[in-house]
């Protein structure tokens, strides 16, 4: 039993991800007046991608050629070990919070040393400022979790998300601080607005992009899929760690199936809010980026002061 | 086995090893090749013992004590204790120091009709041998003879290749900061002695309940400078990232992987065992220094072009990271909290063992490069990935396990580092609270920046379009060098994946200082490969290497073979806009952390000098060069180094006076000396 629902947790991730990439652009389309592409069109340019010829540029080494699979194996690793739809699917050797950080970790790691494996001045800048963008975010992402942890008094994810489902007022404000702080890093990690365009091939501004320039066919496809895991992941954990209601707490239809359901509409809910955020807002420069991080830890910071 | 293995006579015939590797290298002088044979083996076998006697220690039911000869000296005893703690020393000393002796075979040819290779051979294995004793000396006399044996061995290896006077100033700064450190620690032992009337560790030990409190802090401020210099906590760090480049890379290796370790041993031997009960203060003042010495640690690190004075940088970085373990273990240790003390010793001791093991596999491999290309400037490396291959597998191990990421073993360390943070913001009162708070945020941040650095270096040595035309030349090393850094490598997964069955391990080594015997193990324990702290956190090393590898051999799978088998890769070149791509056009080792140092610049406070030369020197419209020089200013240097140098620069000048050349003054102070000795011994 348990093998089979690893085994659902470990491809949950995969195939729902370009759904999501699919909503939020249907969405800022939407806020652009236009009708937009169906929200499963990522799931067609995977395909497509999938069945093309490569070239790989002469420069390159193994460290490019294996990079898109390290990747988007670490993020179904990380998919599988956080809660999706259950917070009863408990494991004790996966699941801790700075596991989590560090394995994806990986990923930012093996992406920045493929940006600068071809040789090129564009993957050169995007790793650099990847890694300063990321470097910085850790802060952040850590204190957020670990104020969770402290108010749970455990750092798996699972019995954070247990513990936290349980309505209790007192922590309620220190819950709020720590998901504005990791809010702001969901948006720097997954190379959102204000940190970076997705939609964007200009030097000037481009991060994510301009590691992965040099990709094409099935690299491509693992590396742009990769990316939407970790922007689903990042999504899960906001939604199951900070506002965990409805996640089913135990093995039975009906709360699997509430869960689900619950799962689908909050997911939705925050491609919403992140298509808004990205159709309102405009990017930041690149040095006032600190600026938002350093916030985001401070947030942490005074949650953590308000529970210890 | 185990009796005969841990034993006296097993302790001397490690110590004879390396005495006949030093004297036979020293004999052999004549011939660079046998003389290196010579001190290689026995350094090899020496090390090879020293591991097994050390394991057979670790498991041995008492602590081995002995002392040799009789007191000649009524205070010197030659005075051996090794107990769990020293032979857990012992063993991280051995093992690196293997595979670093191996690694040397290969790599000393190169000096060659150079300079001396029975010299090297000899200081080398004087300085294995020094840091022994001094991980099991047990008086403290003893203790100082051969710290100082450590330490002038060492000395001379920084300035083996003294025809390049940067390594003669490094060498002298170096020895100057060093006897600084052993006046400090000098000054510890005689006020201990003053008031135990032993230099045993054992008798003071026992007579601690007679010393006042004041002194006690007094000989922890000394111990702090004195065995923090050799450590190299900031701000007394200044020797060592011109001192660790100087040297040769196995003996950097050797400096960075285990010497400095041995200020930490003293610091564990002196605050929890012999010194104990202590102030709260200790613990928390520990953690201070640890987070910024591995916050600036880092940010230096990151300034840096020279591969091996960054990872000297690095080795700052990681001595704060085992300094926070052990501060928090002290903190704990005052407040009597005996079982989250032992995690954070577990803690300290775990990342002793990881870094001893990745950074001299980092040395080792950028020593390999160095030999190839003849120069430490990172700036003229780039693409020897395809010319250097494993090489740069075995730097990409070390950059994995040094960034902490799983599963190699840097991540459990500072994972177990961590937790005991965690657990002292979670327990604490208010003050020691905050300092555990600002003491984790350094280690998040720490991690994040230490991660940026080894792209930086990992990128710019290997990557992309060689940057030099000597890259061209570069060859993959020699069959020996290769074997050292690739056992050092395989160690430092194996260490990852076994982190569950070591810190059990350590668990046990620490519950052999006296104040942990009756901690029960429950707290940090590991069953199944897991690492569990409490009811708290856990996470299990096999599962998540497995999970990675599995996952990633089936999506290599599945996307190669079983979807569009057909698929063609051409080469092409990478899109150049339609000009010629030239190395001048990648991004460079300075370029990458440029932004990174602009953040902190308030910290780092970045230099940029403009210098234009005209065409025409009347209109000045047509520059005919640009030149940019970008450079960080060493503030310690500046605020610190400087003022004191030139303080004492002009004491002595005072001084000079005195020293005037005329016979009869010198008569007088003789004369006056003399009136002064006698009218206080009269009196």
């Amino acid at each position: 039993m348990s093998f089979i629902i690893w085994t659902i947790q470990l491809i949950l991730v995969p195939v729902l991800s370009p759904l999501v990439i699919g909503v939020i652009r249907k969405s800022k389309a939407r806020f652009q007046n236009r009708r937009g592409a169906s929200i499963l069109q990522p799931y067609n340019d995977v395909w497509k991608l999938m069945h093309k010829d490569e070239i790989i540029s002469a420069d390159a080494s193994w460290i490019f050629r294996y990079a898109p699979y390290i990747m988007f194996a670490v993020t179904l690793v990380v998919g599988a070990s956080i809660p999706l739809v259950a917070s009863f699917l408990k494991n004790e050797y996966t699941s801790d919070i700075l596991a989590i950080v560090y394995m994806l970790a990986i990923g930012t790691f093996f992406l920045a040393l493929a940006g600068i494996d071809t040789g090129s001045s564009f993957g050169g800048f995007g790793s650099s400022r990847e890694m300063t963008i990321s470097a910085l975010a850790e802060g952040g992402f850590i204190f957020s979790l670990l104020t969770l942890a402290l108010i749970s008094g455990s750092t798996n994810l699972f019995s954070i998300s247990a513990f936290i489902a349980a309505p209790n007022l007192l922590s309620a404000l220190p819950i709020m601080l720590a998901f504005l702080g990791f809010f702001i890093v969901l948006l720097a990690e997954t190379s959102r607005f204000p940190f970076d365009n997705p939609a964007t091939h200009l030097e000037l501004t481009m991060i994510h992009e301009a590691m992965i320039l040099e990709y094409s066919g099935k690299r491509l496809a693992l590396m742009e899929w990769a990316s939407a895991n970790k922007l689903l992941i990042f999504i899960s954990l906001a939604i199951n760690l900070f506002f965990p209601w409805g996640i089913a707490q135990n093995l039975s239809l009906g709360a699997v199936t509430f869960g689900i359901v619950v799962f689908a509409v909050k997911v939705s809910l925050f491609c919403l809010v992140i298509a808004t955020i990205e159709s309102t807002i405009a990017k930041l420069r690149f040095f006032r980026l600190p600026d938002l991080l350093i916030v985001s830890f401070i947030l942490n910071v005074v949650a953590i002061g308000l529970i210890i | 086995m185990l009796v005969l293995i841990a034993s006296p006579t097993g302790f001397i015939e490690l110590i004879l090893f390396f005495a006949v590797g030093a004297i036979g290298a020293l004999c052999l002088r004549k011939d660079d090749k046998l003389a290196n044979v010579r001190s290689s083996f026995f350094a090899i076998v020496g090390s090879l013992w020293g591991t097994i006697f050390s394991v057979g220690a670790l498991f041995a039911l008492n602590t081995i004590l002995f002392s040799i000869g009789t007191p000649v000296f009524p205070l010197l005893s030659v005075s051996i204790a090794i107990d769990k703690l020293s032979a857990f020393f012992i063993l991280v000393i051995s093992l690196v120091s293997l595979f670093c002796s191996i690694y040397g075979f290969g790599y000393v040819r190169h000096f060659y009709g150079k300079y001396s290779i029975g010299a090297l051979g000899f200081f080398y294995n004087i300085f294995i041998l020094g840091m022994l004793v001094v991980v099991s000396a047990s008086n403290a006399l003893f203790f100082l003879i051969a710290w100082e044996s450590m330490s002038v061995a060492s000395y001379f290896l920084v300035v083996y290749d003294r025809r390049d006077p940067n390594n003669i100033s490094a060498g002298s700064l170096y020895l100057v900061m060093t006897y600084i450190g052993t006046a400090c620690i000098v000054l510890a032992f005689l006020m201990l002695y003053k008031f135990t009337g032993s230099f045993d560790f054992t008798i003071i030990k026992t007579m601690m309940g007679t010393i006042p409190d004041w002194i006690k802090n007094v000989v922890f401020v000394l111990a702090v400078v004195g065995f923090g210099t050799k450590a190299g906590i900031i701000p007394f760090h200044g020797w060592l990232p011109s001192a660790h480049p100087a040297a040769p890379s196995h003996v950097s290796a050797l400096m960075s992987g285990v010497m400095i370790k041995t200020g930490i041993y003293m610091m564990i031997r002196l605050f929890l065992d012999i010194l104990s009960p202590i102030p709260e203060w200790w613990g928390l003042s520990l953690l201070i220094i640890g987070s910024i010495s591995s916050l600036l640690g880092v940010l230096y690190a990151l300034t840096e072009h020279d591969i091996k004075r960054l990872l000297a940088y690095h080795s700052i970085e990681n001595i704060g990271i085992i300094l926070l373990g052990l501060g928090a273990a002290l903190t704990f240790t005052s407040l009597g909290i005996h079982s989250l003390a032992l995690l954070g010793l577990v803690a300290a001791l775990f990342h002793t063992l990881n870094h001893a093991t990745f950074k001299s596999l980092l040395f080792l491999s950028s020593g390999s490069v160095i030999n190839q290309m003849h120069t430490r400037n990172m700036e003229e490396y780039g693409g020897l990935i395809k010319y250097m291959p494993q090489t740069a597998l075995f730097f990409l191990v070390g950059s994995m396990a040094i960034s902490a990421l799983p599963p190699f073993n840097g991540f459990f360390s500072e994972w177990l580092t961590f937790q005991t943070l965690f657990q002292g913001i979670a327990s604490l009162d208010f003050y020691a609270k905050w300092i555990f708070v600002g003491a984790a945020a350094v280690l998040a941040f720490t991690g994040g920046l230490a991660l940026a650095c080894f792209v930086k270096v990992f990128s710019a040595t290997f990557l992309a379009r060689p940057r030099s035309s000597e890259v061209a030349h570069a060859k993959e090393a020699p069959f020996s060098m290769r074997f050292g850094m690739g056992a050092l490598a395989v160690l430092s997964l194996l260490l990852g994946i076994y982190s569950g069955h070591i810190s059990a391990v350590l668990g046990y080594v620490g519950r052999d200082v006296s104040i942990f015997h009756d901690v029960p193990a429950l707290f940090l324990s590991s069953e199944a490969g897991r690492l569990v702290v409490g009811n708290f956190s856990s996470v299990s090393a096999p599962v998540l290497f497995a999970l990675l590898l599995v996952v990633l051999v089936v999506t290599w799978g599945v996307v190669r073979f079983f979807v569009y088998k057909k698929q063609e890769i051409h080469t092409g070149i990478t899109w150049d806009c339609g000009t010629d791509l030239t190395p001048r056009m990648e991004i460079t080792a300075t370029g990458f952390s440029r932004s990174i140092i602009s953040i902190f610049k308030s910290v780092l406070k970045p230099s940029m000098q403009h210098a234009v030369e005209y065409h025409d020197a009347v209109s000045r419209y047509l520059p005919k060069t640009r030149t940019v020089t970008l450079g960080v200013r060493d503030m310690y240097r500046l605020y610190l180094y400087e003022p004191i140098n030139g303080f004492v620069v002009r004491l002595s000048r005072y001084v000079k006076r005195l020293q005037n050349g005329i016979i009869n003054a010198y008569m007088l102070y003789m004369f006056v000396v003399l009136l002064v000795v006698l009218f206080l011994a009269v009196r």
